[in-house]
């Protein structure tokens, strides 16, 4: 160890160690994320005078918060080395669960959103459980959670949608009501993704969920309960996902066990992968899922408004979900085919 | 395959290349002169591979300059620096198995007929007139087929690949390592005749016997930096080693005995599923080798001493207090570590900051409420990372862009923050450097120092014997004896290590 190399070559490094860190600040994802959401909202907005009307800003805004919120959670599941495929069937089951529960109980909102998040941590933790001790793949027990759950969801309402829920103040505040010119709506997906931010990047609890999915031999051997965190998080996603279904239900009027709620595994997956995440574990971050979330949903806007047919979206969508991991592999840098180490 | 020589020569000027935060090559300027053999030496990691990746085009330097005659060469692919002349006849072979040797010589260029047919005639001609002139007509029969090449005839199959075209500067990795000894006198002498043809010839290996044969000159790099070139002729091997390494090597071991009587860690009677009757005590400021053939159930025994694998039977005794198996959170809290045998599979977040990488285990002595201080934790991890002089710009830099020696002190750093009692070192010097060694052993010895109880585990028996205390050697998943400082020698140890079957279950028992 030379003592001479290291010092001669220290400043070099270092200045450009300096540009590559006020890079990594900003995120040369997010930055191409915000790139990407500028042409969108470009393109559309000179197809279109209404695109940009703030009329039209708020009803993207709303139309993403569902999904927004279902993502934000994605986001920690798979930076903790899971995935959840059965998000969307739980939004729908809390969304049937809570406006059933609304009308049993005499129209009483308290009743029906605490059924509706009392379902929803049940769920996540089974979830949890059935991952952890069970052993079984996240992917394929929350595929099987994603038919299970809609099918629960279909059998407590017969497959129809349930309730009236618009004609209380509560419902009505969530679905039209505003904070400050913002809806209500976005102002909890706001509340939500900051407090997750927090939990992910400045507690002790952050910093272990991003060491399991990192490498989970690795966090184990640090004394991480991995177990706990797993079945944990699963149970975060739950309370997340019946909040979600609570405002599903506020946004339609009733309780939808399907409609509505299909799509959005999709959507949060598609979302996490754009903004950043790995889909391996132990690395992402909430404002690039946010991001990636305002891209999804400008895009999905501006095609409806075109009038483009529906069925492109979900081309859109997927396509867009292989482009994601395609360009994080190659960021990587796993090794391509064919070429000379 | 005419290879016309004129009269040039290679030369690299200001060289560099950095690797993220890792700088491999810095300021190397090398000139590798026509009708020469020019070897070039160095430790693993000191940049020779790197060197030689920027002449194929498969790196491209940071700074510096290649040059072919005296002018600039841009070498931005190793399609391009074929075409300059600059050939790498590679340490592995890179053989396609299913086709045949004429076809692997020739492959990207093969001969072929008006509608992209191949010409067999040709093709059989070309490698019968190659194969004759360069005096392997004997030694390779052109129809075998790549997989049923010896190590010696891939090796041949390569040569023949670079000596098509013009070649000018022809590199040799280490080709000697998989040769039997007439395959390296014809290897020689083939290289011989090359330079007395004018070729360039860089020849890259770590025998020294050869290089004293071949070289005519000897370029030796450390640290990614030139550290000297000797005339052939005049040098001698400890001249090369002290360049090589920089210091002396027989201080690395040099430590006091420091162990006090305090028994720190008491192993009684534990069996796991892979380990059996094991009992050990290791006390403050002691240093405890673990030694034994691979497979004979150390590491598994540091797993389950640092809670990660179950203890069936017996116990251990932390200070006094049991830890309980399977929890190996409870086993950390109580103040036992453990850096494991393999650091980037059990250890290391390799895509996280150093900073992360070493406050893992000390979080909750960092936070506020469940908020990490993060000027402490920075403080924290810049002052380990000072300490075990971690070679890195900054502590925020992704551990994989580390070297094998800085990732291990990373992994010391994490375990040395929390300031254990007993720590467990698995391998702590595989893959890493001499120079990293001998300050990881420098560690070692101040911990001790400082009274932990150490536990070192390694197959390296002159590691073991210059570190070690006490020697304790199992075989087959028991303990099969324990040597002091005084009594260890290599062979005692290899004897236990290998030692009867009956015989180690008999002290397995009375253990």
């Amino acid at each position: 160890m030379s003592t001479t190399t290291v010092s001669d070559t220290a400043p070099a490094v270092k200045s450009r160690g300096r540009a590559a860190e006020l890079l990594a600040s900003v995120g040369g994802q997010n930055l191409s994320l915000i790139v990407a959401l500028a042409v969108v909202l470009t393109l559309f907005g000179s197809l279109n005078d209404n695109y940009l009307s703030w009329n039209n800003i708020q009803v993207i805004a709303e139309a993403a918060t569902i999904s927004g919120l279902l993502a934000v959670v994605q986001t920690v599941v798979i930076i903790c080395g899971g995935l959840d495929i059965s998000v969307g069937s739980q939004a729908g089951l809390a969304s049937v669960v809570s406006a059933m529960a609304f009308t049993s109980a005499g129209a009483n909102p308290m009743v029906g959103m605490a059924a509706a998040i009392g379902v929803g941590v049940v769920i996540g933790l089974l979830n949890g459980v059935i991952i952890v001790y069970g052993r079984v793949n996240a992917t394929i027990a929350t595929l099987a959670g994603l038919a299970a759950y809609k099918g629960v969801a279909q059998l407590i309402s017969n497959g129809a949608a349930q309730g009236y829920v618009l004609n209380n103040s509560v419902f009505i505040f969530l679905s039209r009501g505003k904070i400050a010119a913002l809806p209500v709506m976005v102002w909890l997906l706001i509340v939500v993704a900051l407090a997750v931010h927090v939990l992910l990047k400045y507690t002790d609890i952050g910093r272990n969920i991003y060491a399991i999915g990192g490498n989970d031999t690795a966090a184990r051997l640090a004394g991480i309960n991995i177990n706990k965190y797993l079945i944990s998080v699963y149970g975060l996603l739950g309370v997340v996902a019946a909040v979600a279904g609570i405002l599903l239900t506020a946004r339609t009027g009733s309780g939808q066990p399907t409609s509505g709620s299909e799509g959005l595994e999709l959507q949060s997956i598609t979302a996490a992968a754009l903004g950043g995440c790995a889909l391996k574990g132990g690395k992402g971050g909430i404002g690039g899922t946010l991001l990636a979330v305002a891209l999804l949903g400008a895009l999905e806007n501006g095609l409806t408004v075109q009038g483009i047919n529906s069925f492109w979206q979900n081309v859109a969508q997927g396509s867009l979900l292989v482009v994601a991991v395609v360009i994080q592999q190659r960021r990587s840098g796993e090794r391509l085919v064919g070429l000379p180490g | 395959m005419t290879t016309k020589l004129t009269n040039p020569g290679a030369a690299v000027r200001g060289l560099g290349k950095s690797f993220g935060a890792v700088r491999a090559l810095n300021g190397v300027t090398l000139e590798f002169p026509p009708g020469q053999v020019t070897a070039l030496m160095g430790e693993n990691g000191a940049g020779k591979s790197t060197l030689l990746k920027i002449l194929t085009g498969d790196h491209q330097p940071t700074e510096g300059h290649v040059l072919l005659d005296g002018v600039e060469v841009a070498l931005h692919s190793p399609a391009q620096a074929r075409a300059a002349g600059i050939r790498i006849i590679p340490q592995e072979p890179e053989i396609i198995p299913h086709v045949s040797v004429a076809e692997n010589v020739y492959a990207g260029a093969l001969p072929r007929r008006s509608g992209r047919r191949l010409d067999r005639a040709e093709l059989r001609r070309r490698i019968e007139a190659d194969l004759e002139r360069l005096g392997f007509a004997r030694v390779l029969d052109p129809d075998l087929l790549g997989s049923e090449l010896t190590p010696a005839q891939r090796q041949l199959v390569e040569i023949l690949r670079a000596l098509t075209g013009e070649a000018k500067v022809i590199a040799f990795d280490e080709p000697t390592s998989s040769l039997s000894e007439q395959e390296v006198d014809a290897l020689f002498a083939l290289i011989r005749r090359l330079r007395d043809q004018g070729v360039a010839v860089i020849y890259v290996s770590h025998r020294m016997k050869e290089i004293f044969q071949l070289a005519d000159r000897i370029a030796v790099l450390r640290d990614g930096a030139v550290a000297g070139v000797l005339d052939a002729g005049q040098a001698g091997e400890a001249d090369l080693v002290r360049l090589m390494v920089g210091r002396d090597l027989s201080t690395m071991f040099v430590r006091q005995q420091v162990a006090t009587d305090r028994v720190v860690l008491d192993v009684r009677d534990v069996t796991t599923e892979d380990v059996s009757g094991i009992s050990l005590q290791i006390r403050a400021g002691e240093v405890v080798g673990l030694a034994g053939l691979i497979g004979a159930g150390r590491s598994e025994l540091a797993l389950a001493l640092a809670g990660d694998r179950a203890i069936l039977s017996g116990k251990v005794l932390l200070e006094g207090q049991e830890l309980r198996s399977g929890r190996p959170g409870e086993v950390i809290r109580a103040g036992l570590g453990l850096a494991p045998e393999e650091r980037k599979a059990q250890a290391l977040f390799l895509h996280r900051s150093i900073r992360d990488n070493t406050s893992l285990v000390v979080l909750e002595r960092l936070r506020r409420w469940r908020f990490v201080r993060r000027s402490a934790e920075r403080e924290l991890a810049q002052e380990y990372s000072d300490r075990l002089r971690v070679r890195t710009p900054s502590i925020e830099h992704e551990v994989r862009k580390l070297s094998g020696g800085n990732q291990q002190k990373v992994v010391l750093a994490r375990w040395l923050a929390r300031k254990p009692k007993v720590l467990i070192l698995d391998e702590p010097t595989r893959g890493i450097d001499v120079g990293a060694k001998a300050e990881i052993y420098q560690i070692i010895a101040d911990l001790a120092k400082e009274g932990i109880a150490l536990l070192v585990i390694s197959s390296e028996l002159p590691e073991v014997l210059g570190l070690a205390d006490r020697v304790v050697v199992m075989q087959n998943g028991r303990i099969t004896g324990e040597l002091s400082r005084s009594e260890a020698t290599e062979e005692r140890i290899l004897s236990l290590a290998m030692a009867d079957d009956l015989v180690s279950s008999d002290e397995g028992r009375t253990a």
